[in-house]
């Protein structure tokens, strides 16, 4: 009888033990937050693309942090790496983010070559990979089914169409050259250019490239200018571009150049100094002009968190904070839809956004299985610098 | 005019190369060592001249001066740290040390300098001068002009005072020069000092035309051992020379046949120069007098 009474009571407490720690355990699951992951350019010559992406990533966060999080709660949470434009320290990078810190999601940067080599680990490892910059077009068209990488950006495929229509429509412009890094992103703009420049029945002036630390492109340029070329079209990071631009002023030489947007990625109006000016480049969306309320939320929120943006000019570079704000929005909505912060439903759940009311846009269905790309040659708009502010030309 | 714009332009380039490798020239000649971190010693002037000149506002003059006092205690340091120690086992680890301390201060400078490319501004790289159609800054005038100075001052020295025959001895034989009451230590410890200081004033040139960042040292100190073993390395004369050839060559193959073929171009024709003349352009085969 007592032993009896004694097994009854030991049943009690473990049965009640066993309730309080699941509650225990669901509470602390409700709790965890779910990490998403960021390896981009933190340092180096496109630094302030990383920091770009990071004020985009963070405003969005902070809004879906506030308004409850996800999946009954759970608060997002940015864990940063630094790819220093290194495709192997990209890969590495997001590798330890996967492995180690077990991100649910991961964006990526402004370089190409790293977006490329990560690319094939978050197919094979099943986590959606958000580009928020790098344009090369075999980033989301690589063929893997299934495919984790979606993209909030140019595709250098649209953009180099875009470039050569406003040159062509701008400049009359009928043997553009090319001056394009010699790297991965380069030569995805070389096939893209010339698919462009052939589409628009003009033929080009010449293909030249150049390494990232090149001093002096004169040589290149003569090339061009002795094969007379109207327009000079630029696919370059910020200091590359801007050794082009010293190079161009030396020769006294005053074509016109329209760029890729990489320029926009560093400190471009300070390395190539007056020259700067002189280049007319795309983006995907300007704070300046008139704003939709999602455009007015953002910048105020922009500026109530960083002192140093007072107005429109002093978010730089637009794109970066632009495209990310809209990416991690549009990857809630989807791990919303998911129900939970698996890879594969998130990928479905991607396909499953129906409207988003965005900061660049309204999103309607923007991505399906045939399509991974957000943005397309609609969103696009050209800009200069104005000093240092990036600002949009007149149409 | 393709051709002649292409000479301009790789002259000038090529000077900078040639600035950087007198360095290499210098502490080879000294001590049969050569001072890996000689690319960082070029960062090291260039930003410590944008610090106290664009960022702490001192005036041109103490902005120039004290960056080279600073990157000649840095090449003692070096030399003290990295070399001697090894040099004195009858090891090349050497090689590594100094690599490797190079790498350490390229990381301490970006952590403390910061992450991106700044630009140096100078009166000397604003408004461009026209030479044969192409405008050249005055800057890159006097970068070649520099650098033939100091190969002339550095053969000079050599050849014609007390202190640099001294200097070479101590490399032909050290008991003997140290008999002979040199010191030793002292004379490899001042290359070194000498040497960092041709690096900073070549990194304060070449800044104006490029950009200060803390891994712009990489580049250029690869491209100038590269100069430095093609002229001949114990041949200041030699490694000018050889850097403004180099970067002539550079240019004409970019200019003529197109900027694909200019490192497999420009680099096979060093190998063959190397094969045909293993001691370089200008150099000769080291005599160990007994």
């Amino acid at each position: 009888m007592v032993r009896a009474r004694a097994v009854r009571t030991v049943s009690f407490w473990c049965v009640a033990v066993s309730a309080l720690l699941g509650s225990l355990a669901a509470s602390v699951r409700a709790a965890e937050p779910i990490k998403v992951g960021m390896v981009a350019a933190l340092s180096g010559q496109s630094a302030k693309s990383g920091e770009g992406i990071t004020r985009g990533l963070t405003i969005a966060i902070d809004e879906i942090n506030a308004r409850g999080g996800l999946l009954g709660g759970r608060q997002l949470t940015l864990i940063r790496r630094d790819d220093e434009s290194n495709p192997s320290k990209g890969q590495i990078a997001a590798r330890e983010l996967i492995f180690k810190e077990g991100v649910a999601v991961l964006f990526g940067g402004i370089d190409s070559p790293v977006s490329l080599a990560i690319v094939p680990l978050a197919n094979k490892e099943k986590i959606p990979f958000m580009g928020v910059w790098a344009a090369a077009t075999p980033i989301t068209r690589n063929g893997a089914k299934p495919n984790f990488v979606f993209r909030v950006s140019a595709v250098d495929e649209l953009v180099d169409k875009a470039l050569v229509q406003y040159a062509v429509k701008k400049y009359a412009a009928k043997r553009p050259g090319m001056m394009l890094i010699n790297n991965p992103w380069g030569e995805s703009n070389e096939k893209g250019l010339t698919a462009a420049i052939a589409a628009a029945k003009i033929e080009t002036a010449g293909i030249e490239k150049f390494e990232a630390n090149d001093v002096d492109m004169v040589p290149q340029l003569s090339r061009l200018k002795a094969g007379q070329a109207d327009v000079i079209f630029l696919v370059a990071n910020a200091a590359p571009g801007a050794q082009m631009m010293k190079s161009l002023e030396r020769m006294e030489w005053t074509v016109p150049v329209v760029s890729h947007w990489g320029i926009s990625g560093g400190r471009f109006p300070e390395l190539a100094g007056k020259g700067a000016q002189h280049v007319e480049f795309i983006q995907t969306y300007s704070f300046f002009g008139p704003q939709s309320a999602v455009g007015q939320r953002v910048l105020a929120a922009l500026q109530d968190k960083y002192p140093d943006i007072k107005g429109p000019g002093d978010v730089t570079p637009p794109v970066g904070v632009a495209n990310a704000y809209d990416a991690m929005q549009l990857m809630a909505l989807a791990i919303a839809s998911a129900g939970s912060s698996d890879g594969d439903k998130i990928r479905q759940g991607l396909y499953a956004i129906e409207t988003y009311e965005g900061l660049i846009k309204t999103y309607h269905k923007p991505f399906s299985p045939e399509n991974h790309d957000a943005l397309n040659e609609n969103d696009y708009v050209m800009v200069h610098y104005v000093g240092e502010q990036i600002e949009p030309l007149a149409k | 005019m393709l051709a002649v714009m292409a000479i301009i332009s790789g002259f000038g380039l090529g000077s900078m190369y040639g600035l950087l490798a007198l360095g290499f020239s210098l502490t080879y000649t000294v001590s049969n060592t050569v001072n890996f971190a000689q690319g960082s010693s070029m960062m090291l002037g260039a930003v410590l001249c944008y610090t106290f000149a664009v960022t702490m506002k001192w005036h041109m003059a103490s902005s120039i001066v004290l960056p080279l006092l600073l990157c000649a205690i840095w090449g003692v340091v070096v030399e003290r740290f990295t070399v001697r120690p090894f040099v004195r086992r009858g090891s090349s680890a050497w090689l590594m040390a100094t690599l490797a301390l190079g790498i350490v201060l390229e990381n301490a400078v970006l952590f403390t300098f910061g992450k991106e490319p700044r630009s140096l501004p100078s009166s000397l790289a604003a408004r461009p001068l026209s030479i044969a159609g192409l405008g050249v800054y005055p800057l890159q005038l006097l970068i070649p002009f520099m650098g033939l100075l100091m190969a002339l001052a550095l053969h000079l020295v050599f050849r014609c005072t007390l202190r640099g025959k001294a200097w070479l001895a101590v490399v032909q034989n050290p008991d003997a020069a140290q008999l002979m009451g040199i010191n030793v230590t002292g004379t490899i410890a001042v290359a070194y000092a000498v040497s960092s200081v041709f690096a900073g004033g070549a990194g304060m040139l070449i800044a104006p035309l490029f950009n200060v960042s803390s891994d712009m040292g990489t580049l250029f100190g690869i491209k100038a051992f590269a100069v430095a073993i093609l002229g001949g390395i114990t041949s200041a004369w030699g490694v000018m020379l050889a850097g403004c050839s180099y970067g002539i060559i550079e240019a004409l193959i970019t200019a003529l046949f197109g900027s694909p073929y200019t490192n497999v171009v420009t680099f096979t024709l060093v190998i063959i120069a190397l094969t045909c003349m293993p001691h370089g352009l200008f150099g000769r085969a080291g005599v160990k007098k007994v």
